[in-house]
């Protein structure tokens, strides 16, 4: 039977984790390595760094974040954010990342993603999809933290990089992100439906009954969220228990942290 | 000495750690002398079942292996591909020999009804099968985590271990035969239900006084 994974996600920034309200207005909140740890503990089902360091020469960073993280939790891994070569995939799968999401770099070069998922096997290639609703209603793929636009369609996107190895996809509405309003049920169940893989969802969960919603109306068995987690508000066996309590399967915990 | 069999194409220091957070230290190692000396072996792997066979051929390490478990009883245990390698033969983009320790065909997952991925990616709760040291008869359902898109299709069902539903099938994600062990999850990436799989494992080694199992 399927179960629903719940997956806090930490935005590191220069090896410190940081959470963007829609990208900008970041708010510093600790250590990476010991809020990975804190969610081990709490029996979170994976765990997903998305690292936004801007400078080439912080980039090193995450590959330490990822090592340490790696030595002390025995959990699943997905590493996003300039992700840009089958080189950054390879350190960042040794220094302990169980999957990488690949997100601007498969826009500009598609057969990256299959590059990858050739040398290293479709389960860890994640691809990361941030869209945005467009006026004529579809739903289009935006880069650069959502200020680009590329004109994809969002849907078609999602069945072309499946169909290129992708193992998973990690979709973002761009217009959900941060306002805590909810996922964006409909394009989360137009692509969970489009596609033969997983969908992690993600942006815009505010409340426990977004997780509910993630699965039962947008199809979606993966379920990303930060601030929810991350400020003390809820703690995962709380998510999992309302999860549990609307009748979806959830891996129970014993943690009560 | 545990030898942990470095096929160079994954991470293995996930493995190492977890093995190591239960006291047994592990040398990780692709060297054939190395191996043929090792008083267990751990295969773990992700990625293309040819890579990883390819791996172990180009490094000479197909027969010792063969040649230390057949002969000299020496346990393996293969983890996720490190499983699917211990089978006869194998589907995945071609056909391909495996290592010959399982008698079985590594077989795509083949889902018919809704819902069900390719990869299946998530935890899945294993249901044990016969009575056997990764899980003990007595052993509660609990939640493994699993990446996979193909499964080790066992000839002998006293081979099958444990195993998961997936799309109205049973299928095998733990196997055990003698000195052969395998588990298609990640217990070294399945938190506390991993970490005690480990640990059972290992105190049976120690118990044949192969391992010896330091504080942690």
């Amino acid at each position: 039977m399927l179960k629903a994974r719940i997956i806090p996600c930490l935005d590191v920034k220069d090896g410190r984790v940081v959470k963007g309200v829609n990208f900008v207005d970041l708010k510093d909140a600790g250590d990476p390595v010991e809020q990975a740890t804190i969610y081990d503990r709490e029996e979170a089902d994976e765990l997903c760094f998305l690292d936004i360091t801007a400078s080439h020469e912080n980039r090193e960073t995450i590959y330490d974040v990822v090592a340490g993280t790696a030595e002390r939790c025995f959990m699943p891994l997905t590493v996003g954010g300039g992700v840009r070569t089958t080189d950054d995939i390879r350190r960042l799968l040794l220094a302990g990342a169980d999957k990488v999401s690949i997100n601007t770099a498969a826009i500009e070069r598609p057969e990256f993603v299959s590059e990858a998922a050739m040398r290293f096997g479709t389960q860890c290639i994640v691809v990361a999809l941030d869209a945005k609703r467009v006026s004529s209603g579809r739903y289009e793929i935006f880069t650069h933290g959502g200020r680009k636009e590329t004109g994809i369609d969002a849907i078609e996107w999602a069945k072309r990089m499946a169909a290129s190895g992708a193992g998973e996809i990690l979709l973002t509405s761009m217009d959900r992100d941060g306002t805590r309003k909810g996922f964006e049920i409909a394009l989360t169940r137009q692509v969970a439906d489009a596609v033969p893989i997983p969908i992690i969802a993600s942006g815009g969960v505010g409340n426990l009954d977004h997780f509910v919603e993630g699965v039962r109306e947008g199809h979606a068995w993966g379920l990303l969220a930060a601030s929810i987690f991350h400020f003390g508000e809820h703690a995962i066996h709380e998510a999992k228990a309302h999860l549990a309590a609307a009748g979806i399967p959830v891996r129970q915990t014993h943690s009560q942290i | 000495m545990i030898a942990m069999i470095d096929t160079g194409i994954s991470n293995l220091s996930s493995v190492k750690h977890a093995i190591e957070r239960i006291g047994i230290p592990v040398h990780t190692s692709a060297n054939k002398a190395e191996v043929v000396k090792a008083d267990a072996l751990v295969l773990p792997g992700v990625g293309a079942f040819g890579e990883g066979i390819g791996a172990l051929r180009k490094k000479g390490l197909i027969e010792p292996i063969r040649d230390r478990v057949l002969k000299d009883r020496v346990p393996i245990l293969g983890i996720c591909l490190g499983m699917q390698l211990l089978a006869t033969t194998s589907e995945e983009h071609g056909r391909h020999d495996g290592l010959g320790l399982i008698a079985g065909h590594v077989t795509r997952l083949a889902p018919t009804e809704p819902g069900f991925c390719v990869p299946n990616i998530g935890w899945c709760d294993v249901d044990p099968g016969r009575d056997s040291v990764l899980f003990p008869k007595d052993a509660e359902r609990r939640a493994f985590y699993h990446v996979h898109s193909y499964y080790l299709d066992c000839a002998d069902a006293k081979d099958v271990a444990a195993t998961i539903e997936y799309s109205g099938k049973n299928v095998p994600v733990a196997v055990e035969r003698e000195n052969v062990f395998g588990t298609q999850f990640h217990p070294e990436k399945s938190q506390d239900a991993g970490l005690d799989l480990l640990q059972r494992f290992f105190m049976h080694l120690q118990d044949q006084g192969r391992v010896r199992i330091e504080a942690a």
